[in-house]
Formats: structure tokens, sequence, C-alpha cells
């Protein structure tokens, strides 16, 4: 099934909130080769300003898949999962996110072009806090590979 | 923080190695389970040639000279585009490159553009990969 038509504008529900833990900052950080005292050591972070450690640049890609599976597991969509590559890849951060973040996302699909048989879709997912202030922009474009 | 960059200086560099503990270990991180990123029959039935590394994975590591370099907390913006898969063997390791130069400095905004080249084996496998920090 080719991706739909009306797929520009499309917009999914808040994901459930999503409790940044301080381990899972660890482990990210160390997962991607962190050294940064910032994510991985609480007095650090403390006494740099923060309420506890900092997460990595890409951290958010955390949530943005949250919202991404809700566009894969929208049948009406046409992106099958099996078919996608990822294209690129950003993040505009508003604030750091620190462990205790409580994080909602809110995809909405932004453009989608056609190349080559291959669809780009454009997502932009907008993370909030708690206090429903924004703390990160994350724009993905997934390719999904046409059947040729 | 005030410090004097120009455009051009290499600021920092980094070499990682991705064998497929690592993969894992990303795996469960992020939550990102997709077994092309650790079974080859998994990623041979969709016509890869094996396991390759998470995009994701690869951004997250690239970024890691400008993290060392300026923290975590001072990294505002980060894009890339993912031009070249990395696969990664089942045993040994490869070796991802990076090098951290100051692409543009905005002094009004007090930040600068970081442009990072990432390699694996002399191919890049990133591009337009950059960061702009802080440097108030």
């Amino acid at each position: 099934m080719p991706v739909a038509a009306d797929l520009p504008g499309r917009s999914y529900p808040d994901t459930q909130p999503y409790l940044v833990g301080r381990e899972k900052v660890r482990e990210f950080a160390r997962a991607v080769g962190s050294r940064d005292p910032l994510s991985l050591d609480v007095e650090a972070a403390r006494a740099a300003g923060f309420a506890d450690v900092v997460a990595p640049p890409t951290f958010a890609v955390v949530v943005q898949d949250l919202t991404l599976s809700q566009l894969l597991a929208d049948e009406t969509a046409g992106v099958d999962f099996s078919r996608v590559v990822h294209g690129d890849q950003r993040f505009t951060a508003r604030r750091p996110i620190v462990a205790g973040d409580l994080l909602t996302g809110r995809m909405t699909v932004t453009s989608v072009k056609t190349l080559g048989g291959n669809a780009m879709v454009t997502s932009s997912t907008v993370v909030r806090d708690a206090d429903d202030q924004e703390v990160v922009t994350a724009v993905s474009t997934l390719v999904v590979r046409g059947d040729a | 923080m005030s410090e004097r960059l120009a455009q051009g200086d290499v600021v920092a560099s980094g070499a990682y190695s991705v064998d497929r503990d690592r993969l894992v270990r990303y795996a469960g991180a992020s939550g990102d389970f997709n077994p092309i990123h650790y079974r080859d029959d998994a990623a041979r039935s969709v016509g890869l040639p094996g396991v390759l590394a998470h995009g994701m994975l690869t951004m997250g590591l690239a970024v890691q000279p400008v993290v060392e370099r300026f923290g975590a907390a001072r990294v505002l913006d980060y894009q890339v585009r993912f031009t070249r898969p990395v696969p990664v063997p089942p045993e040994g390791a490869v070796e991802l490159h990076v090098e951290a130069r100051v692409g543009r400095v905005d002094e009004e905004a007090g930040t600068a553009r970081i442009d990072l080249t990432a390699s694996v084996d002399g191919s890049t496998v990133l591009g337009k990969a950059q960061a702009v920090v802080s440097l108030a």
C-alpha cells in the first residue's frame, strides 16, 4: 500500500507521559560513548545547576520513537515498517532533558515527498514537560522504499 | 565560558569502537529493538548484507567529541543525514572516527555551529552533520 495522499498535516494524540529515569540517562549515555560528568554523575550535574543528570543530545529519540510507533501502527497511513529507512534526523532543544522530567510527545506529519519511487515522510515531534513547556523538537525523515 | 573559536578550527575529535555488544546495549538503552541491529538472519530477510548499526547510535556517538568539549547541556541543535549504513560484523568491531570543526561563529547569538565528519574505513557515513553549541 502506498503512503496515504492525505498524510501531510496528520497529527496523533499526545503519547503517555514518559518519566526520565536517572539510570536510564546513565545507561543511554554509556551506550553512546559519553564521558560527560553531567550525564553520569549526579553531584556534577547538581553543581552545574541541574536538578539531576543531563541526558545526551539524542536522548529525545526515546520519546520520538513512541510517536513514530503511532504512525507505523496507523494502517491508514500506509507506512510499511519493513520498507522504512531512517533518512535524516534533527533535534532542536529549548533546554536539556534532565532525569525526573515527565515528557510527552505530539507528532505531526509535515511533508511527504516522492523521489525515485520512494516516499520521504517528514514528521515533527514536539516534546513537552509536565508544565506543558516545550523541551525539544525532534524532526525525522523516514524513507519508505517503493516496490521497484 | 568565553573562548575564541575560529572558523575551520578542529575543536574536538574522537574514535569509537562499534561492535555487536554496543548495538545490544544501545538497543536496550534506547528501546529500539529492531532485530536488523542484532540478528543477521533478520537483516538478510529484508535484503541487507547483515547486521547494521542503528543510525541513531551513529548519530549519538558522532556528537560525543562536541559533548566532551562543550558539555551535553550546551548542545542546542543537532542534525544529521544518514548517508551510508554501518555494517557491524559478528566478531570484532568497526571504528567510527569523528572530527569536529568550527563551521561558523555567531558572536551576537553567542553560538557556534560545529561541523562533524564521521567516517568508517575512510568513508563518511553521515551527511550535513552539524551541532549548534552555546558559547555563553
